[in-house]
């Protein structure tokens, strides 16, 4: 995969003007995906930051046709949506579901699981900022050990992230990957890719947010980064069953090298109260899930 | 030549959805709706019926997919019963408030905690708020006919609308129905249009939060808020009267049978001790009526049909010439009364009309509800009248209430 900035789509499908704050992770992996995808898409998304971002009606910085759900019911949105275009013959249209992390980990994995079980033609997007960061930064099973968040804030997060794309891995899709913002590339590409191929696509953005993790803004696109050298965050894609590192993760991989997570986690106001312990146990996972992602790298 | 079968009421239901011609289905099993959702199964996979059924896995998702395909103009249909409307409660607010055109059966039972699998009205009572317009059928044959109505009262005021029918007494229950013309009832029922479509041939974010006040759009053009959006979902509500009377007269005309629309009557003319209630225990009150009849007292049944809106004028006039009413219900608001006392109470208010109402909650969780016994609280009620006591009584009928159960 060559980096090649000059093959993205030169159109805007966000314009100036969005409700997102300065340096959002999610603002700028919306910006490619939609670039991506193009304009035969229609969207559907929950209450979240997304919905914030789209602005307050009767104004949207955003121009692809979006429908507006309830926080559990994103998936099955998009069921009803490809279910009514399938009805009447509209098949050249991507549907696509995005939701937070707390969306679709916690309240929206029923609805999920239930659509990708009944191979629902529809991609399904998990932009993870780790928390619930609309309503002002609570913990979500997505929240790493260790993090500060307003429901988790003199103890710090005890239970460790839910391996979610393990969850949908599980549902044997044909297209599951991970991408971030801060490898536009690399989304840009996998989203491409999402929009050829039918049945449910799962899609796993790790987007960095600077308010709720607590570092500058303009950093954001460092921090994606630190998250791929450090190897919490892998950059991969499954396809019909066959796993592939990509980006940063294939090179690191390669050669057989990650950062320490302290290199991580020390930039983020977020784990300022992380004890050693914790540090240990938090490297200790990341371990084990690089070494899982080698192993299956290597079929 | 009239096509008239013996059915149930979840087979007469699933014709009436057939008739309609819904481009989505989508429905999760609860007892004793199940019936319905594996007739529909049966019609699309035989071919039957061209729709796409979404076999979701919960009836949150079971009204999000008529929601969502509503909204790019596929007509929706699906039903539930009991916890399963419950557990829909989120998106039947926000179907109304979408105002989008879904119609759903609710085959009425009672709710949890304790189960019951068995017949009242609390599960749809209890979403009286929620925007929907809410018919209740006395028989099969109502069921049916209801059905194209509701399609045709939703798609003209863009307000979803329940078709309301009781669990067992009627969904399991075999009586003659006669199915309406296939292509009768296309000629009656206009394809669905959607108000606002999802498409990518006019991009707009739909459903945006939206602050306490009126906003300009980049033309300039204020454009509602919040309030006026509920308050234009208040009017069409009112404008529902007239369209609801209207699909029932133009359904009498096209195919011959009357269901009163709004309320209907039965031997209320004269009638001076009137009963009222909602579905198959209105319809056992008109046994009632009749027995009393024959005694000398001059009964009759004003039975509710539309509970929302609330036919406040219909009623108050349908009880013109009353002395006593008797409210029979299978639904109550807890710390208060029976819904459907306090709705025509309040209805009466401000009339003339000044008389005793007994509030009557009978037949919970399938409790036997007989015309004998509804008789005996209206004669109970006639006495007390003939006795010149005016004020409201409440009763449990076929409760065990004795030795002060209270807590
Ligand atoms: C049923 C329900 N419960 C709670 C909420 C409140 N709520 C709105 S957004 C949100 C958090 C969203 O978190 P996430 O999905 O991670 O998206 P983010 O805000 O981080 O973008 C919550 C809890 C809701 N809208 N609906
Ligand atoms: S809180 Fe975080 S995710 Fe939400 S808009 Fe701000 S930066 Fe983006």
């Amino acid at each position: 995969m060559q980096d090649n900035l000059f093959k993205i789509n030169e159109t805007e499908y966000i314009l100036p003007g969005s409700r997102a704050c300065q340096g959002c992770g999610l603002t700028l992996a919306y910006r490619h995906m939609l670039k991506a995808l193009r304009e035969n898409t229609v969207l559907t998304i929950p209450a979240s930051c997304l919905c914030v971002l789209h602005g307050l009606y009767p104004i949207t910085p955003v121009t692809v046709p979006c429908l507006n759900t309830t926080f559990a019911s994103t998936a099955a949105s998009a069921s009803g949506i490809a279910a009514g275009l399938r009805a009447l013959n509209k098949t050249d249209i991507t549907v696509v579901a995005m939701a937070g992390d707390g969306s679709t980990y916690d309240m929206g994995i029923q609805a999920l699981s239930g659509a990708a079980e009944r191979t629902t033609d529809f991609i399904y997007v998990c932009y993870d900022n780790e928390g619930y960061m609309n309503t002002g930064t609570q913990r979500s099973s997505a929240t790493p050990m260790g993090a500060i968040t307003t429901t988790t804030p003199i103890l710090t997060k005890e239970h460790s992230k839910k391996d979610f794309v393990r969850i949908m891995e599980a549902h044997d899709l044909p297209y599951l990957a991970t991408t971030s913002p801060a490898y536009p590339i690399d989304l840009y590409e996998k989203f491409v890719k999402a929009k050829r191929i039918k049945g449910t696509r799962y899609m796993h953005i790790y987007s960095p947010c600077p308010p709720g993790w607590m570092f500058p803004a303009k950093d954001t696109v460092r921090m994606g980064q630190l998250a791929v050298e450090t190897g919490i965050v892998v950059l991969f894609e499954i396809e019909d069953g066959k796993f592939r590192f990509t980006g940063r993760s294939k090179t690191m991989a390669e050669r057989g090298k990650k950062q320490p997570i302290i290199n991580y986690v020390g930039k983020q106001g977020r784990f300022r109260k992380m004890s050693i312990e914790q540090l240990n146990r938090l490297q200790a996972w990341v371990d084990s899930r690089w070494n899982d992602y080698l192993r299956k790298a290597e079929g | 030549m009239a096509d008239v079968r013996i059915l149930t009421g979840n087979e007469a239901a699933a014709l009436g959805v057939k008739l309609c011609r819904p481009n989505v289905v989508a429905a999760y099993p609860i007892t004793p709706q199940s019936q319905l959702a594996e007739i529909l199964s049966r019609y699309v996979e035989g071919g039957e019926m061209r729709a796409e059924y979404v076999r979701v896995e919960g009836e949150h998702s079971a009204l999000t997919v008529c929601i969502s395909a509503s909204t790019v103009g596929a007509r929706t249909f699906t039903a539930t019963s009991s916890n399963g409307l419950l557990y829909m409660h989120e998106q039947l607010h926000w179907a109304a408030g979408s105002r989008l055109p879904v119609v759903m059966c609710v085959v009425n039972r009672g709710v949890g905690a304790p189960w019951s699998i068995f017949n009242d009205q609390q599960d749809s009572l209890a979403q009286r708020d929620t925007g929907w317009i809410q018919l209740y059928c006395r028989d099969n044959q109502e069921i049916i006919d209801t059905i194209i109505q509701a399609y045709w009262i939703a798609e003209s005021l863009y307000i979803p609308v329940m078709v309301c029918y009781d669990g067992f007494v009627l969904s399991h229950t075999m009586m003659p129905v006669d199915i309406p013309d296939a292509e009768e009832v296309r000629g009656f029922l206009p394809p669905y249009k959607a108000h606002t479509l999802l498409t990518p041939e006019a991009p707009r974010t739909i459903n945006s939060v939206l602050f306490p006040w009126r906003r300009p759009n980049p033309e300039g053009v204020l454009c509602d808020g919040y309030m006026e959006m509920r308050y234009k979902l208040q009017a069409a509500m009112t404008r529902a009267h007239g369209v609801i009377q209207k699909a029932n007269d133009d359904f009498a005309g096209v195919f011959g049978r009357d269901h009163g629309g709004l309320v209907w009557k039965y031997r209320c003319e004269d009638a001076e001790l009137v009963f009222s209630g909602m579905g198959s225990i209105a319809n056992e009150a008109t046994v009632a009526a009749d027995l009393l009849r024959e005694e000398g007292i001059p009964a009759g049944v004003a039975g509710v049909r539309t509970y929302r809106p609330f036919p406040r004028e219909e009623a108050a006039e349908a009880l013109r010439s009353a002395k006593a009413l008797v409210v029979l219900q299978k639904g109550l608001s807890y710390g208060y009364e029976g819904c459907l006392t306090s709705d025509l109470k309040a209805a009466l208010y401000g009339t003339p009309l000044r008389i005793p109402v007994v509030d009557v909650v009978a037949g919970l969780g399938g409790r036997d509800v007989k015309a004998r016994e509804i008789a005996d609280a209206g004669r109970d009620a006639w006495k007390d009248l003939q006795a010149g006591k005016q004020g409201n009584r409440s009763l449990w009928l076929n409760c065990y209430t004795g030795e002060d159960h209270a807590g």
